[in-house]
């Protein structure tokens, strides 16, 4: 029973659920059993509560037995990325400052988890204040691919990508600033999308880049995720910036995988010198799959988006050097220096020395100085204007093609400690996904193989305009489906933790 | 160095620049109240905690006033405009920026005229204004313990989070050349200005005593003849429109003080004391300070459509010169008389009164000689009584009946002050009808005649001058309450001489 249940699909256990076969209760004590046997490998969570957990679940039972009509997902248990506020759990953005805060309100999404009735396991690791692309820059340790246990799971939001990729839960949520659902859902093998800036609410997570952070789902197929997607996402009045228009219909798409007719443009700057060879060969196979398919493929240039990687740098830690100014030791968190000698600026100082680790410290002065007077211009004001070009670049392909595809990652999942000290390195697993941030448009990452060279899962990055998020997942699940019947069985059998 | 040399030979140039604190409902980005003196931290949420993941959301009544302001002040409205973050450290700011605007300002390029008295009567001033833009206020703190109330020597300090993301309007002057020994007054009578528009567009109580309109003083001096500014220092703290007066003249006085000496005047912010009048230096290190200022990327931009702004440009009253024009032609007052009403604030009082039904003369008269000395004693701003226009206007209103004489009003003036309810409550509960009924006034006038046998006698013997005598006592055995006339009337009657 516990492996058949891990085995389903988020929709097959959500259809079972609510047919009275299962029990929400069932389903989180089988997933809460497995996050019990495996997470102490993988590191997947730094919260977890059985008791909470199982709350949940007999709210959502009754609810059911009580005839009351939820939604696709309602008893679904989920891993929820901690940047996201939680009432009844901590929340601590994988920073230090924030051990031990427990939140007196709930993040929007979390909210709406809530009400779509999905059972909260608990909060998975992620890089500090999402600034890193490994989970290494965890103040609480590093979590560990399933795939491989030397290698990380990505990032920023590796905790939640070797979750579901351990079976350890069949949904997750993440925050996508500079890629951080993509590139983990590609280095572990599973979907994960960055919906279009907006399009899912930014209350309550706990900033890092205001302009560009955005919630988004992973899940182990395509119409998991855009199950999940369509729950959490839609117009938030709490969030200025969240769009006031209805959720693209991207379950619709997930269920019609169907390419024919559609133009596909393969951007030429994302594609060749200085990526895993492997990584290229699975990539032009999919796109000569999905011509297969009956898709116009064509090669598209957005000259622009080789600078994209150095304005991020400007603009994200610009941002983060305001956003992360409230960690002052003042009303909550943690409080270092505070014997009664020291005045409030002193203890400040202390507390953000101390709470803060190298990545989040190298950030803020980056971003300090980009914004410093003097400065602004060349730095933040330049960076500005090649996110403008970037946008020119996206509208002028969308004037010619439905979607664009590269790679989702220039190399599969790197080991554990291997550009923890190289910072550039570290940067450039971004190189694909930042340009879609920048733009605030629409992009997916589907497992479209593995790599030769090291049997590791590898991505195809599907970016679609702002609000047609549907593409996605229509090119998604149309991957999907053709590596399925091509391989035989699902990519994640494959995995170590395989169930 | 004396007022009169210092002016002599130097040029001020002013700049002023006035926060006035908008009386929404709600905080300028969360729906937290704003209602002045809640318990400490009572008026909180996780937007103005600045709690992890709160994000601020644009309150439209906020952006409605300060256009209205902004028209009110013949500024141009920006069709597109964006929020900045102004960033710095300090504990009473929970965000440690503030949600303020930059170079993208909402209102630009207005003027607002005054009026200051001169040796050669009134004179009129058009006040440039730079800007006026919307931020969020700051949170209070309080040192306690030590001997100052200062931070430094405190034992602690306590942070009170109400204040924190109360909307305000920051108004900026162009810089004010040539009013040279006008200085002083200009400036007062701009914040004056500012203050009464302010309060008929409804934005704002502004209150100085209060903080609900606050005013940072820029002072430079030029050479008499000169072409080039000096340095400026920035007076903060100006909390009354009498310290805007005497913080510029003293800018004005130490400044050439300083220059009369060969030293230069450092640029530098001062604060304002009100009991010697003074400035004081603030830093003695004195950083220049980098906000890091760029576009709040929490917010979208603010783009008033022109259809909207002539909305609400219908929605602006009649403004305070206008109404200072057409009170006194409908009123028919000299400038002096305008001049004593304006300089009283009672000029919305008087017309308030009016508007209720007593004629002009007669609410002049209460409300700047009753009532003003009234406020002056217990040390409340004329619109601070607890009395409304309406109260006064009935009570005008009871005099003119005859029910109450002029003494027996201001008793009742005093139980309305006194919390005793409306006139007409305080005249039924404190008895204070005019006894103008002859049965009851009647037995009064017997009384008085048969106790003074030798008054009577002269009043027959024709000496009616003498009535004097009598009339006083019956006003003084009804205790002020006998209508005076017709007890004289009796009296004469009763002796056989009408
Ligand atoms: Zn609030």
């Amino acid at each position: 029973m516990g492996t058949e249940l891990l085995r389903m699909t988020a929709a097959e256990l959500g259809a079972a659920i609510r047919a009275g076969e299962v029990t929400s209760v069932a389903a989180t004590e089988t997933y809460l059993d497995r996050i019990g046997e495996v997470d102490g490998d993988v590191r997947a969570f730094l919260h977890a509560d059985r008791e909470a957990a199982l709350e949940q679940a007999r709210a959502v039972d009754s609810r059911i037995a009580a005839g009351e009509e939820l939604g696709p997902l309602a008893g679904v248990p989920i891993a929820h990325k901690d940047v996201f506020t939680t009432t009844d759990m901590p929340t601590t953005a994988g920073s230090r400052i924030l051990e031990g805060w427990n939140p007196p309100y709930d993040a929007t999404v979390t909210s709406r988890l809530r009400e779509a009735g999905l059972v909260i396991l608990g909060k998975t690791n992620m890089d500090e204040f999402a600034m890193g692309s490994s989970t290494e820059n965890s103040a609480y340790g590093a979590s560990h691919n399933p795939w491989d246990l030397s290698r990380v799971p990505g990032g920023s939001s590796g905790g939640s990508s070797a979750a579901v990729a351990a079976y350890e839960a069949p949904l997750a949520t993440g925050t996508d600033t500079g890629g951080s659902i993509r590139q983990p859902a590609a280095v572990c093998g599973l979907v994960g999308a960055k919906p279009t800036y907006g399009g899912s609410s930014r209350y309550g997570v706990i900033a890092f880049a205001s302009s560009l952070d955005t919630p988004g789902p992973f899940a182990r197929n395509v119409l998991d995720a855009a199950l999940l997607h369509e729950a959490f996402s839609g117009h938030d009045p709490r969030d200025s910036t969240s769009v006031d228009a209805p959720v693209p219909p991207v379950v619709e798409a997930a269920r019609h995988g169907d390419v024919e007719g559609l133009r596909v443009g393969v951007v030429k700057e994302l594609d060749g010198e200085g990526y895993q060879p492997g990584v290229l060969r699975r990539f032009h196979e999919t796109v000569e799959l999905l011509e297969g398919l009956g898709a116009k493929v064509v090669e598209v240039s957005c000259p622009s988006f080789d600078t994209a990687l150095a304005a991020y740098y400007l603009i994200a830690p610009s941002e983060c050097s305001s956003n992360l100014a409230r960690f002052d030791a003042m009303r909550y968190g943690l409080r270092v220096g505070d014997d009664g000698t020291r005045s409030a600026e002193e203890v400040m100082s202390m507390t953000r020395a101390e709470g803060f680790g190298p990545e989040v410290k190298r950030r803020i002065m980056l971003g300090t100085y980009a914004l410093s007077s003097g400065y602004y211009d060349a730095y933040y004001g330049s960076a500005q204007q090649v996110r403008t070009l970037i946008k020119r670049d996206f509208d002028a392909a969308f004037g010619h093609v439905d979607v664009l595809v590269s790679p989702t990652t220039p190399t599969t999942a790197f080991s554990i400690g291997e550009r923890a000290a190289d910072p550039m390195a570290m940067y450039l697993a971004d190189l694909c996904t930042i340009p879609t941030n920048l733009a605030g448009n629409s992009a997916l990452s589907v497992p479209c193989g593995l790599a030769p060279e090291d049997g590791l899962p590898v991505g195809l990055q599907v970016m679609a305009p702002v609000l047609a998020d549907d593409r996605t997942y229509r090119v998604g699940a149309a991957v999907e489906a053709a590596l399925a019947s091509k391989r035989g069985s699902a990519l994640l059998s494959e995995s170590a933790y395989a169930v | 160095m004396a007022y009169d040399d210092v002016v002599r030979a130097y040029e001020p140039v002013l700049g002023l620049e006035t926060h006035v604190e908008l009386g929404t409902a709600s905080k300028m980005f969360c729906s937290c109240s704003t209602v002045f003196g809640g318990e400490p931290n009572t008026q909180v949420c996780p937007v103005c905690l600045a709690l992890p993941g709160a994000l601020p959301v644009v309150n439209g009544t906020a952006v409605e006033s300060a256009i209205r302001l902004g028209l009110a002040l013949n500024c141009s409205v920006a069709s597109w405009c964006r929020f900045a973050r102004k960033n710095y450290f300090y504990p009473d700011m929970p965000k440690n920026y503030q949600i303020s605007q930059y170079d993208e300002p909402l209102c630009t390029d207005g003027h607002l005229d005054v009026t200051v008295e001169s040796a050669d009567g009134p004179r009129e001033f058009r006040i440039g204004i730079e800007r006026v833009h919307m931020e969020e206020d700051t949170g209070k703190t309080a040192h306690v313990g030590g001997a100052t109330g200062r931070i430094h020597g405190a034992d602690y300090s306590i942070v009170d989070y109400n204040r924190a993301g109360i909307p305000l309007l920051e108004i900026v002057t162009k810089p004010i050349e040539g009013a040279g020994e006008l200085a002083p007054e200009v400036a007062r009578a701009y914040v004056r200005e500012l203050r009464d528009l302010a309060r008929a567009l409804g934005i704002s109580d502004v209150r100085m005593e209060e903080g609900s309109l606050r005013c940072d003083v820029n002072v430079s001096l030029m050479p008499v003849g000169g072409d080039e500014w000096g340095t400026r220092s920035e007076t903060k703290n100006v909390n009354s429109l009498r310290s805007v007066d005497r913080a510029v003249r003293h800018e004005m006085e130490r400044q050439a003080g300083v220059l009369e000496a060969g030293q230069r005047v450092v640029q530098e912010t001062r604060h304002f004391q009100e009991d010697s009048g003074s400035t004081v230096s603030g830093r003695s290190k004195e950083e220049a300070q980098d906000y890091r200022y760029f576009p709040d990327p929490d917010l979208v931009p603010v783009a008033p459509s022109a259809e909207w702004v002539e909305e609400l440009r219908a929605t602006l009253p009649e403004l305070p010169a206008a109404k200072r024009v057409r009170i006194q032609s409908e009123w028919q007052l000299s400038d002096e008389e305008l001049r004593d009403l304006v300089n009283a604030d009672a000029i919305d009082l008087v017309a308030a009164t009016v508007d209720a039904g007593a004629p002009p003369a007669e609410a002049r008269k209460w409300w700047l000689n009753e009532l003003s000395r009234r406020a002056t004693e217990t040390e409340v701003p004329l619109s601070g009584l607890p009395i409304t226009s309406a109260q006064v206007a009935r009570v005008v209103a009871l005099v003119e009946e005859g029910t109450l004489t002029n003494k027996l009003a201001r008793q009742v003036v005093d139980g309305v002050l006194n919390g005793e309810g409306e006139p007409d409550d305080v005249v039924e509960a404190r008895g204070l009808k005019v006894l103008s009924d002859d049965s009851a006034l009647g037995a009064a006038v017997d009384t008085a005649i048969a106790d003074n046998p030798d008054a009577a006698e002269k009043i027959r013997g024709g000496k009616v001058a003498a009535a004097g005598a009598l009339v006083g006592a019956v006003m003084k055995a009804t205790g002020g309450q006998a209508d005076a006339g017709r007890a004289r009337e009796l009296i004469l009657e009763r002796l056989g001489v009408s």
